[in-house]
């Protein structure tokens, strides 16, 4: 079987972006109304939402900590996120992936203020196509900083990998499935230290090394991109919200209304 | 932080509120919170719809696959409603294998669906006895604010109607819309506390109940499925005056439904 | 145009010199600068760079006034609910009963409301509530609201202006629980409007200007109200 092309002479990919080019992020701050912290991603066509609960008693007990809080992270992926249907509930790849973002985020927190404490992250995969884990991570670092966890800095991840012999990072479902090498890293974007890093196929030093740089670069984007949007939460509510306040129930009972007439 | 424990103000409050025939948020008692069809959210699955009922959020998807029918019906395709109450959703869930609750509300809206007759079940079989497509209707409860009934039942619904089989996924050809006969049946959920009597509960007032019933009416009106829950009861007059709220609310519910779905 | 004040995100740099890091802040050890751990407003106060949180849980400090909720009960003690990241304990020699071993429930049962103080907080975080004080009693009657603990100073107001303002205008009874539970008790139409303005202070906490728009609004609904 002929392998299909993935960059085109101009260095172009199959969907036009550049080696170091990022897909469209789309982020929103508090979609939630229980959590105490949340945060929904739209990453090209990744669609993911992220939740925080807590600091609050670690249940059961013999998880506490007496001298700091614990970070435990449910990563799950819907049923009808993938072309075939994935069968509910937790398995083994998402066990594992709840354990190196739990552990990662972690790192970021300052545990030490709330011991005996569980914070609870929860990442819901709606939609995948390559590049959840770090999808989830970033959502998560938001939702932290929503639900007001003292944090050193907000964390931020993105993976990369080997196309057709060139180093490129984000990469999409078809570049992860036929690519030689994924990479994915998250990081706190100031010191660049480095919080989660997996790797799987075949990277020389030389190109692994390289794209450890992109990556960095890419998180330090993102990061940008994770600051703005918990900023213009509070810029945004002045306009948006003050209107539901005023027209509240009113607006609601016409809409209704105008469906029914129609 | 957030805890589902009502406290004994609240209760009371909320009783003398319903004895002035009022409720915490301003509606009526037979009033629904506002409700928004989304469908075709999620590309990779066949059919998908997120709906917001007031403050409670669901995202329902539809995934095709094929593979054998049951013994007792070889000519039918089979469906399979599941519900997942993430713990993203509400301090009260857990991670791990559904529990009584999920179960409960995975069936309710399973029966709205296939006792309606709204699926063509017959159409989704390939070869009789050996091959037909299975329907799985899966609903993912983001945000627990009440009624996860009615909210979960129109997700559902939503995305059904806006499902196809993939068949090209298959190697069998052109995706087809899934064949629907009629229009679905639409559930409306009451509570009633302290004889109070009320259409879409509110978390709170969910959390107080005594007892809960559910009631999905087709388009002729006709009862498709019903569902009481909780430890109370209701007298025979109650279920009369519920019937009646629920047939004029099913009938503004389905006008929005058919408008999201346009179907 | 409602002017917002400066917020800042977790890991943004607040000061390079001599100052100390408050609440919400945090000094590198690699580089010596400090930073901010939490979203929220800085604040410079004498030798002090803080960051007031807008978001986030309460953590009890000793001798503030909060209102829980009791969660369990035992023979010698009850469990308090008081909206914090652990329980409390409210003993029996902290309440101004004399309770007899085994009839905690005759005083108190689960879901009840009550207004209590902070009265230690051990290292590891375990809680101890007292009711033996003046005011402190169970509530009966009236309505109780959550916000964000986080904006509980910005609803009392500078030396109780803001919320003095509210009750004034509304003729509504207010208690405000440092950890965020308000119980407020009045006519149902003002007790309303009181709710609404909390809630818009509570949503406008990081703005400008609140005390005089919020005077306003009350001006022009306690008129529309007559």
């Amino acid at each position: 079987m002929e392998k299909i092309k993935l960059i085109d002479e101009k260095g172009k990919r199959i969907d036009g972006r550049g080696a170091k080019d990022l897909r469209p992020i789309k982020i929103k701050v508090h979609p939630l109304n229980r959590a105490d912290g949340s945060c929904y991603i739209e990453w090209g066509t990744n669609k993911v939402i992220a939740s925080v609960y807590g600091p609050k008693e670690a249940q059961p007990k013999h998880l506490q900590d007496p001298l700091r809080a614990i970070v435990r992270c449910n990563y799950d992926m819907a049923s009808f996120s993938v072309d075939e249907r994935k069968r509910p509930g937790p398995d083994r790849r998402s066990s594992e992936i709840s354990k190196v973002i739990g552990e990662a985020l972690e790192n970021a927190v300052l545990t030490n203020l709330f011991p005996r404490t569980m914070i609870e992250v929860n990442i819901e995969v709606l939609e995948a196509d390559a590049g959840t884990r770090c999808t989830g991570l970033t959502a998560a670092g938001i939702a932290l900083a929503d639900a007001g966890i003292p944090m050193r800095d907000i964390p931020a991840a993105c993976a990369g990998g080997k196309v057709d012999g060139k180093i490129v990072v984000d990469l999409r479902k078809e570049e992860d499935q036929a690519g030689d090498a994924d990479l994915p890293i998250a990081i706190l974007p100031r010191t660049k230290e480095i919080l989660l890093m997996q790797m799987d196929g075949d990277l020389s030093e030389k190109e692994f090394y390289e794209l450890l740089d992109l990556l960095a670069d890419a998180c330090i984007n993102i990061s940008e991109m994770q600051k703005k949007a918990l900023l213009d939460r509070y810029k945004q509510e002045e306009d948006v919200e003050e209107d539901k306040e005023t027209e509240g129930k009113k607006t609601e009972n016409k809409e209704i209304k105008k469906e029914e007439e129609e | 932080m957030s805890k589902s424990v009502v406290s004994a103000i609240r209760k009371d409050y909320l009783y003398k509120l319903a004895q002035d025939g009022k409720r915490m948020d301003d509606r009526k008692f037979d009033e629904y919170r506002k409700i928004t069809i989304e469908p075709g959210v999620i590309t990779h699955a066949e059919g998908s719809a997120r709906v917001r009922l007031g403050k409670t959020e669901v995202c329902a998807g539809v995934k095709l696959e094929l593979g054998e029918p049951y013994a007792d019906s070889p000519n039918s395709g089979v469906l399979i409603t599941n519900s997942e109450l993430l713990p993203l959703a509400s301090p009260d869930f857990e991670r791990g294998p559904p529990r009584e609750n999920a179960i409960e509300l995975s069936r309710v809206v399973d029966r709205g669906i296939r006792e309606s007759g709204m699926i063509d079940f017959e159409k989704l079989c390939i070869e009789p006895g050996e091959k037909v497509w299975k329907v799985f209707v899966d609903l993912y409860v983001l945000d627990h604010n009440g009624n996860l009934f009615d909210a979960c039942a129109l997700a559902g619904l939503a995305a059904l109607c806006t499902a196809k089989i993939p068949f090209e996924r298959f190697g069998l050809g052109k995706d087809v819309p899934l064949p629907l006969a009629t229009s679905p049946p639409i559930s409306c959920t009451h509570v009633k506390f302290n004889g109070a009597l009320m259409a879409d509960p509110s978390l709170d007032e969910e959390l107080i109940a005594d007892a809960r019933l559910t009631i999905a009416l087709d388009e002729k009106s006709h009862f498709r499925a019903i569902q009481k829950g909780e430890a109370g009861s209701f007298t025979l007059d109650e279920v009369k005056e519920i019937t009646k709220m629920a047939q004029s609310n099913v009938e503004k519910i389905r006008n929005i439904f058919k408008k999201a779905v346009k179907r | 145009m409602v002017k917002i004040k400066e917020i800042v995100v977790p890991g943004q740099l607040l000061d390079e010199g001599k100052i100390k890091p408050g609440q919400g802040a945090y000094r590198d050890r690699a580089d010596g600068k400090i930073y901010a751990s939490r979203l929220g407003v800085p604040l410079k106060r004498r030798d002090f760079i803080n960051v007031i949180p807008l978001t986030g849980c309460y953590l009890p400090k000793p001798d503030e006034l909060v209102i829980g909720i009791i969660v369990d009960v035992a023979p010698s003690y009850w469990i308090v609910d008081v909206n914090a990241p652990y329980p409390a304990v409210l003993h029996v020699n902290d309440v101004p009963w004399k309770v007899e071993f085994g009839e905690t429930s005759k005083y108190l049962s689960i879901a009840d409301v009550v207004l209590i103080k902070i009265s230690r907080v051990s290292e590891t975080e375990q809680i101890q509530v007292s009711m033996r004080d003046r005011n402190l009693r169970k509530f009966v009657g009236g309505q109780v609201i959550e916000i964000q603990p986080t904006k509980v100073p910005r609803v009392i107001g500078k030396k109780q202006s803001m919320i003095e303002l509210v009750k004034r205008y509304l003729n509504v009874w207010i208690f405000i629980g440092k950890n965020g539970r308000i119980w407020l008790n009045g006519e149902g139409k003002s007790t309303r409007l009181a709710i609404k303005a909390i809630r818009q202070i509570e949503k406008e906490a990081h703005t400008e200007g609140l005390t005089d728009r919020i005077k306003e609004w009350l001006e022009m609904n306690k008129s529309e109200n007559m």
